[in-house]
């Protein structure tokens, strides 16, 4: 039993920036599986009959699940391992949370229920609830994931009970303009990920040349917002806290140095780059189909990359911006030793999980879907 | 430490939760049961080869596809509102809580979400075995599901393998397995499951039982009603072993929910179980009238079943704010029982200790610090009633918890008589003639979900005002949010989980009347 004598040898700081990178992990994955949210923003644009259209929503239907259950576990894992975050973030923003929740609560039953006979609201509703779905799902998390940067206005007492200090409970987030281009710049590369996908699992040759259309359409949007976040990113002052005293100050340049300090990260972040640059390009200039593979590739090392930033090299990744010392880090915001400890034998599980989702995932996709599947008796939506 | 009390905020969020719980269980019941009913379907079919058994598996699988889709909605719900609602639970508690939660996705929801695709996209592209067994993967991860939270439920009820560190200011786990593997949550764990059972066997009578009335789909209809019935009768013998288990477990561990649970306001040795009852109307813990209108009970029943002891005195409500009653403690050692009041004032001595703690520490002050600690230790065990300040606030909703329970006890009863007519006249073959009794079954269906959502309020009702039993009630757990706010989104919630409600009904109905040939898969 040689890895657990490994883990319960690691010290507690190990352990939290373990989790935070294991929390890293979940979110940039699940920036990735918001293809299904981009998706459904086109399906009209892409579709124009209800042939085209249900496929679209029948490629999208087989993967909705994935992110949705992604994104549970990525809650359960942020209130396991850092659970001042959970309680802080969840309370003081509420109507940013309630607005992502109801935008989840109606997707979850639109795939199941949109071809049912009798079905109460109409095929039209359910597609509506999908770009719903879609448009806020992707702006506000990505926002939600903004203010690890931008830092938001509440306290913590010396009970830990949080407290928000923002007047709107959240809602004044949207209103930063970087907190926006970053939610936007999800939004669009969203868009830019669902049309891979379809381009890569759709046999149909009209959505083929619309989605390759749509392609340049939104990868412009991406790319200047993505850019423009990235380049303030580097030259803001960020939230850094003394590894002995805890104390959190401001630090000019803070981003910037977390990456030069931590080159691996930089590397991840410009291989990440690349590779979504790469993906769209190949996917524009030649009649290819396997872009999103290097696109998805990238958006998770990208993603991945600007998490760690966020919380790793004495960062704090939950800043307060009403009260400085009040911020959240991975050392004060985290469960305690023994709880992680625990976590981690369970985090060992992960790789097999990934294993029979990938098994039983290339079992039933070995074919594309085209319009003759539309028409066999299995389950469609 | 709490500036302000706002019960319209505690309220509302109570009734927030309550809501989303309640939309949450109506569908996971039939979840947790019907995915076994069409492993068993499927396995027969796989082994007989007879494509009628095929035939029988797609059509619950539709039906379970529609009802699942709404569970799931409804289940991101629940995870979040800890975060959103609960705030200072979340901090108090979430070095515990939030570690089954986050197991609970890493390996249920994925094993779920995963196997359903294949279930229902798999059909003649994954071999026959593959897909069977992918079909009892499914069935065992939604029981998972159900483990991790009940684990995490069971933990409020009773919170074992854990202390609480005063530098953080919440409770910390010590031992996984004791939490994980505390009676009160296997029982937990057992009697909600079997309750599924119950539940998505009646479910599958009533449907077949309808199919019989119109004469159609019959060898569909009978071949379910075999297997549900039998399925049904063993999980509702099950249902009142583990069910009288939990009652022992809430003698043990809540005593205060017992005696709401029975009505029980003056405690007595040797006390008697009620079998019907009616309630006195504003019956006060403290006045002289009789606790009930009108009763039926068993003699000696309920000290037998609560304490396996006939004679063991049985404490009421007002024995628990009264105190001076003696009782055994875990180490068996007697003791005098504190008031509700005493109670109250050892947790405000143990809650002002962790404050001087606190300052102390900020001080430097190695001596008081010390000090203090001691003197929270020694009064941690009523924590939580330092929060409160009416000895009166520890007393639940007592005709909420008792009618809940007894209707629930009572259709438990039913169910097993049900169960076995319904398997008598199959085993006799004379069941489609026994027309009362097919219209019987769709009418059980109902009772089914009604005795399921009883269960809850009398687990959690009956556990009021606590969050965390002893140690953390609703007032102190909940976020700080404007109480308007939170009423906001309880109406928001109860439009949109009434209408999608609403199409689900719809469309399962229209499934069922479509039937199998074109609803299949
Ligand atoms: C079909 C549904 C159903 C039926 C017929 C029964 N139960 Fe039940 N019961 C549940 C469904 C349920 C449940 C929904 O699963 C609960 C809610 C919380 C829990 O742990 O299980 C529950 C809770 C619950 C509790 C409270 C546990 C707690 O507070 O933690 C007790 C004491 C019982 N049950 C006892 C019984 C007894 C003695 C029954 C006799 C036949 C019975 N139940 C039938
Ligand atoms: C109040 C606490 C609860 C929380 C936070 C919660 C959370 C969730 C979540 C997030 C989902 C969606 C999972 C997905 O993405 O697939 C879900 C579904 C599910 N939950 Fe719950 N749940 C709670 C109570 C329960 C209880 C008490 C049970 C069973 C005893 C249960 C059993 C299930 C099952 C079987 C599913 C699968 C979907 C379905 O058919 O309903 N849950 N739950
Ligand atoms: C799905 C089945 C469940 C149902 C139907 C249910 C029902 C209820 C009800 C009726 C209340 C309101 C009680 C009141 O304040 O009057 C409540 C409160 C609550 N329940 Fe449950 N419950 C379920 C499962 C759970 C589980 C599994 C957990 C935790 C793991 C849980 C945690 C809570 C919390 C935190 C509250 C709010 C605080 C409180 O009022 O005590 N519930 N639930």
């Amino acid at each position: 039993m040689e890895d657990i004598n490994m883990v319960e040898s690691l010290t507690h700081l190990a352990l939290q920036q373990y989790w935070w990178v294991i929390i890293s992990l979940l979110g940039s994955v699940l920036v990735f599986l918001m293809f299904v949210q981009g998706g459904q923003t086109l399906i009209y644009t892409l579709g124009k009959t209800e042939m085209e259209r249900r496929m679209l929503i029948n490629s999208l239907g087989r993967k909705w699940e994935f992110t949705f259950t992604t994104l549970v576990t990525f809650g359960g894992a942020f209130f396991a391992s850092f659970p001042l975050f959970y309680s802080t973030s969840f309370s003081g923003a509420y109507w940013v949370w309630m607005i992502i929740l109801f935008a989840f609560i109606i997707q979850a039953i639109s795939y199941e229920y949109r071809s049912k006979p009798n079905n109460f609201l109409g095929a039209k509703t359910y597609e509506i609830f999908l770009f719903i779905n879609g448009a806020l799902g992707t702006i506000l998390l990505g926002t939600a994931v903004a203010t690890f940067f931008t830092g938001s206005e509440f306290s913590v007492n010396e009970m830990n009970f949080s407290k928000w200090e923002g007047a709107a409970r959240g809602l004044e987030l949207a209103l930063n303009i970087h907190n926006l281009s970053l939610g936007l710049a999800v939004f669009f590369l969203a868009r830019v990920l669902g049309i891979l996908y379809f381009m890569n699992t759709i046999n149909d040759e009209n959505i083929f040349s619309r989605a390759k259309k749509q392609l340049i359409i939104n990868t412009i949007p991406f790319v200047v917002l993505f850019l423009t976040f990235v380049v303030w990113l580097l030259f803001i002052d960020g939230f850094a806290y003394d590894s002995i005293t805890k104390q959190v100050t401001l630090e000019p340049f803070k981003y910037l140095h977390n990456f030069l300090q931590m080159p691996f990260i930089l590397i991840i972040f410009l291989a990440g780059v690349l590779l979504v640059l790469f993906g769209v390009g190949k996917s524009i200039l030649k009649n290819c189909t396997n872009g999103i593979w290097y696109t998805g590739t990238g958006t998770i090392l990208t993603v991945l990359a600007l998490f760690l930033i966020a919380g790793l090299n004495n960062t704090a990744f939950y800043p307060s911006t009403y009260d400085l010392q009040s911020s959240l880090t991975i050392e004060n915001a985290s469960s305690s030793k023994y709880t992680l400890t625990i976590m981690s034998y369970v985090s060992l599980l992960v790789p097999f999980v990934a294993a029979y989702i990938w098994y039983a995932w290339k079992s039933i996709n070995n074919k594309k879907i085209d319009a003759g599947e539309m028409g066999e008796n299995i389950h469609i939506y | 430490m709490i500036e302000h009390l706002d019960t319209a905020l505690v309220n509302w969020s109570r009734a927030q939760f309550a809501l989303t719980a309640m939309y949450h269980w109506l569908f996971v019941p039939l979840t947790l049961g019907i995915t076994f009913l069409i492993a068993f379907f499927e396995t027969i079919y796989v082994k007989t080869g007879d494509p009628e058994w095929k035939k029988i598996t797609k059509f619950w699988m539709t039906i379970f596809g529609i009802n699942f889709a709404i569970g799931v909605a409804t289940g991101i719900i629940l995870e979040f509102e800890f975060g959103t609602n609960w705030s200072n639970y979340s901090w108090f508690v979430g070095d515990i809580f939030g570690a089954p939660l986050a197991i609970e996705g890493i390996m249920a929801f994925f094993l779920e979400s995963t196997f359903i695709a294949v279930m229902f996209f798999g059909w003649n592209k994954v071999s026959k075995k593959f897909h069977l067994l992918s079909t009892w993967l499914v069935a065992f991860g939604s029981n998972l599901s159900a483990l991790w939270i009940l684990v995490a439920n069971g933990w409020m009820q009773s919170p074992v393998g854990m202390h609480f560190n005063p530098d953080t200011a919440r409770n910390e786990m010590l031992n996984f397995w004791e939490v994980f593997l505390s009676p009160i949550a296997i029982n937990k764990f057992l009697h909600t499951i079997t309750s599924g059972y119950v539940l998505a066997s009646i479910f599958v009578i009533g449907v077949s039982a309808w199919f019989l009335l119109k004469g159609r789909e019959k060898i569909l209809a009978k071949r379910s009603i075999i297997i549900a019935s039998v399925f049904g009768l063993l999980s509702s013998l099950f249902l009142v072993y583990t069910g009288d288990g939990s009652a022992y477990q809430v003698a043990q561990k809540q005593p205060m929910k017992l005696a709401a649970m029975e009505g029980l306001y003056k405690g007595s040795e040797g006390a008697g179980l009620i079998v019907i009852g009616v309630l006195t109307p504003g019956k006060e813990y403290n006045d002289q009238k009789d606790a009930f209108v009108f009763k039926f009970e068993i003699p000696k029943m309920l000290s037998l079943l609560g304490y396996r002891n006939a004679n063991a005195f049985v404490p009421g409500v007002t024995d628990l704010i009264e105190g001076k009653y003696e009782y055994s403690e875990n180490k068996g050692n007697k003791q005098i029982a504190p008031s509700a009041e005493q109670k109250i004032e050892i947790g405000k001595t143990a809650i002002a200790a962790l404050h001087d703690y606190k300052t102390a520490k900020d001080n430097n002050d190695q001596q008081l610090m010390d000090k203090s600690l001691i003197v929270f230790k020694d009064n941690f065990k009523y924590f939580g009633y330092g929060f409160l300040n009416d000895p009166k606030s520890i007393i639940p909703n007592v005709p909420m918890t008792f009618y809940s329970f007894h209707i629930m006890v009572a259709l438990g009863f039913y169910f097993i008589l049900f169960f076995t007519l319904v398997l008598f006249f199959t085993y006799k073959n004379n069941l489609e003639p026994k027309k009362w009794l097919l219209r019987i079954s769709i009418l059980t269906i109902p009772l089914a979900y009604i005795a399921s959502m009883s269960g809850w309020i009398v687990a959690e009702v009956g556990r009021q005002p606590w969050t965390i039993q002893d140690l953390l009630p609703t007032v102190a757990a909940v976020s700080q949010i404007d109480a308007s706010a939170v009423q906001i989104t309880f109406w928001m919630f109860m439009v949109i989980f009434t209408t999608l409600l609403i199409a689900e009904i719809k469309i399962m109905t229209k499934q069922i009347q479509i039937g199998p040939k074109d609803g299949g898969h």
